[in-house]
């Protein structure tokens, strides 16, 4: 689960780590009283959204004076924001961070994440801040210090010492750094955290640490053990159909071909559109309806892939071991009559109470393609298309 | 022969007591496998499925000398109940549960340093031997005796590998789930290995996803150590990146872990890479004969 830049900073304030004084605003009138607020004679007005690249696409705007601050909010709020990371469509503005603007001598990356290989929370940190760490890996990996966490010592200092040093930041900078890592390390592991990452980390002003820009991703699994983050969810950032199919148990992410996908199991739902893909048909959605799959659910499944009007076939494939295939022959049969589906739909069943659930389609009389395989069943569906 | 269970394996369920728990221990004991009991906080002296219930893990080692334990609690109990494992002793340990925070495994595969004990999972369909030992909520009935192993992430790609398998006459010596999370117990290597030892296993079906790099080591580690073909398919060619899918592991975070850039690692170090799902069954086929 993704958090705003403005509830990150929100969260790393609560940890004592440096923030720039600044607060959210979701009106022009408020952007206004905030920066009267702060006070200062220089603003950044910074657009909300869960997408990075928002400078490269004018998200981020200097502001002189309040009527100015009024002025970018009025024009980001309410637009759709596209940035290298938004994708052509763009994100939805409804909210501004208004800060006070600063005096930025140089600029570093620090992150946290879960490192797959090492199995251990592993910072990331580089003296080349305020670009992609990524790039940065890619293009001078001697620059990425990377140092794993032992999560039954946690982070000592001498290990945040070791970090400071190898980027640079030495003298009277050092003594900040390893506290500000040892709060933000504190925080990830409080919260149960995937990412965190300041960039830039920044020397401001004479000598002082400061995270000019933030983000944090929470774990799906865990959120639900810490209500302070939970409620920092925003729905508007997620697709609705996908906020739907959640709320049914139905585990649905939207693509962009023509074949409707119903499968349980995700390697399955994977390999099925992977099939579909290998018969030159290109699948519609990726959606896993789990294990214990009534009717109902099925039903819903049914309704959630049609809503996507690129759909022209549907193919449902399920091997049943948890799940049984007259349950789910049931829920086919009762979303063909109940929603009036005249897209074509092929089904493939196997797995437990495979026979009752033939005989559940066969008996409605209606027009399935059944199909023996997996690969029968992605053939069928691509050639239901022509 | 077998790798990590077979008929003399020792099992106790965890979370014994539960609704799922209880109708999966039904259907492995069915299948003959050697239930020997189950823990139940709170409910232990009590009986359950004819077997007997304790409180702690370490009370049922002691009772019933269990080697091997089938974790069936709910993911936020999970990690703990993993702990409790591997502190009294049990060896092997599949972990079902989907949706264990990641840092919880992080702790736990700290605390699995220094003891002798293996972990399948979390989020895996489990660990069956056909015809001996079943530990986990496969459906039986498609798996048979035979000499390919399996080792796998997800659980209904691997019913679909297993039936084509069968269909076409090979059955299995092991098939292992190894999980669809991003940070978990046994790896693909650790399960090469084990089959690699086993004069009983023929050839090893590995069955990824996107995400990671565990199947691309397993395939380079097969290349100098194994002489066992090995069959491999990595699901998710269309899958986009940045999403997940479905598995909190399955994710493309970098250009390296896309399906496609894992299959051609996989080729280009010999494993027989399956480009249609759909054809596991013919390839395996192939690999024995060829």
């Amino acid at each position: 689960m993704n958090i705003h830049e403005y509830q990150t900073k929100e969260l790393l304030r609560s940890y004592d780590i440096p923030v720039p004084e600044g607060r959210m605003a979701d009106t022009d009138a408020a952007a206004g009283m905030i920066a009267e607020e702060i006070g200062g004679e220089r603003w950044v007005v910074k657009a909300q959204i869960h997408a990075g690249g928002r400078g490269k696409g004018g998200g981020v705007q200097l502001a002189d004076s309040v009527d100015d601050v009024k002025h970018h909010a009025d024009k980001l709020i309410g637009t759709n924001l596209i940035t290298p990371q938004t994708g052509p469509e763009g994100r939805h503005v409804q909210r501004v961070l208004v800060e006070a603007a600063q005096d930025i001598k140089k600029e570093f990356y620090l992150g946290l994440i879960i490192d797959r290989s090492k199995q251990r929370i592993t910072i990331i940190a580089s003296e080349s801040g305020g670009m992609d760490i990524e790039e940065v890996a890619a293009n001078y990996p001697h620059k990425v210090i990377r140092e794993a966490v032992d999560p039954a010592i946690g982070l000592p200092a001498f290990q945040c010492r070791k970090i400071a040093s190898r980027i640079g930041l030495t003298g009277p900078l050092m003594s900040q750094a390893v506290k500000l890592m040892q709060r933000l390390y504190r925080c990830f592991r409080d919260k149960k955290a995937l990412m965190a990452e300041i960039n830039p980390l920044a020397i401001v002003g004479a000598d002082k640490l400061l995270a000019v820009d933030a983000k944090m991703s929470f774990d799906g699994n865990a959120v639900h053990q810490y209500p302070d983050i939970t409620a920092y969810r925003d729905f508007d950032e997620e697709d609705p159909k996908e906020v739907e199919a959640s709320g049914h148990g139905l585990n649905y992410i939207a693509l962009d071909g023509s074949v409707g996908c119903i499968v349980n199991g995700a390697g399955l739902a994977m390999a099925t559109m992977d099939a579909i893909t290998y018969h030159k048909g290109r699948p519609a959605n990726f959606l896993d309806v789990g294990g214990g799959a009534s009717p109902e659910k099925i039903a819903n499944a049914f309704r959630i892939v049609l809503k996507d009007p690129n759909v022209k076939v549907i193919l449902l494939n399920i091997f049943a071991g948890i799940n049984r295939c007259d349950w789910v022959a049931t829920g086919v049969v009762q979303a063909m009559q109940d929603q009036h589906i005249e897209e074509p739909v092929v089904v493939r069943l196997s797995g437990t109470n495979y026979e009752e659930g033939q005989k559940i389609l066969k008996d409605s009389g209606l027009p399935f393609i059944t199909a023996n395989d997996l690969d029968d069943a992605a053939r069928k569906a691509v050639e239901a298309l022509a | 022969m077998s790798i990590f269970i077979n008929k003399d394996s020792r099992v106790i369920y965890q979370g014994f007591t539960g609704q799922h728990s209880t109708f999966h221990a039904e259907e492995a004991i069915k299948t003959g496998t050697n239930i020997v009991g189950g823990v139940t906080p709170g409910k232990g002296g009590s009986k359950h499925l004819d077997r007997p219930v304790f409180d702690t893990v370490a009370d049922a080692v002691e009772a019933t000398g269990a080697n091997v334990s089938g974790v069936f609690v709910p993911p936020q109990f999970s990690a703990d109940a993993i702990l409790e494992a591997i502190e009294a002793g049990i060896k092997t340990i599949v972990v079902i549960a989907d949706g264990i925070p990641v840092q919880d495994m992080v702790r736990v595969k700290r605390y699995l340093i220094g003891h002798d004990a293996m972990i399948f999972g979390p989020n895996t369909a489990g660990v069956i031997t056909p015809g001996e030992c079943k530990v986990g909520i496969m459906p039986a009935n498609i798996y048979a005796p035979g000499r390919v192993g399996v080792v796998s992430r997800s659980g209904t790609l691997n019913y679909e590998a297993v039936a084509q398998m069968t269909a076409l006459g090979h059955g299995q010596s092991t098939s292992v789930g190894i999980g669809g999370d991003p940070i978990n117990g046994a790896n693909f290597v650790d399960v090469l290995q084990a089959s690699n030892e086993d004069p009983d296993t023929d050839a090893v079906v590995l069955i990824g996803e996107i995400g990671g790099q565990q199947e691309v080591e397993a395939a380079e580690w097969a290349q100098e150590n194994m002489d066992k073909p090995v069959i491999g398919f990595i699901a998710g060619v269309s899958a986009p990146p940045g999403r997940r899918m479905g598995h909190a592991g399955a994710i493309i975070s970098g250009k390296a872990d896309t399906a496609v850039a894992k299959m051609e690692a996989m080729e280009a170090v010999g494993v027989h890479v399956v480009r249609n799902p759909a054809d596991i069954g013919t390839t395996v086929d192939q690999a024995l004969k060829g």
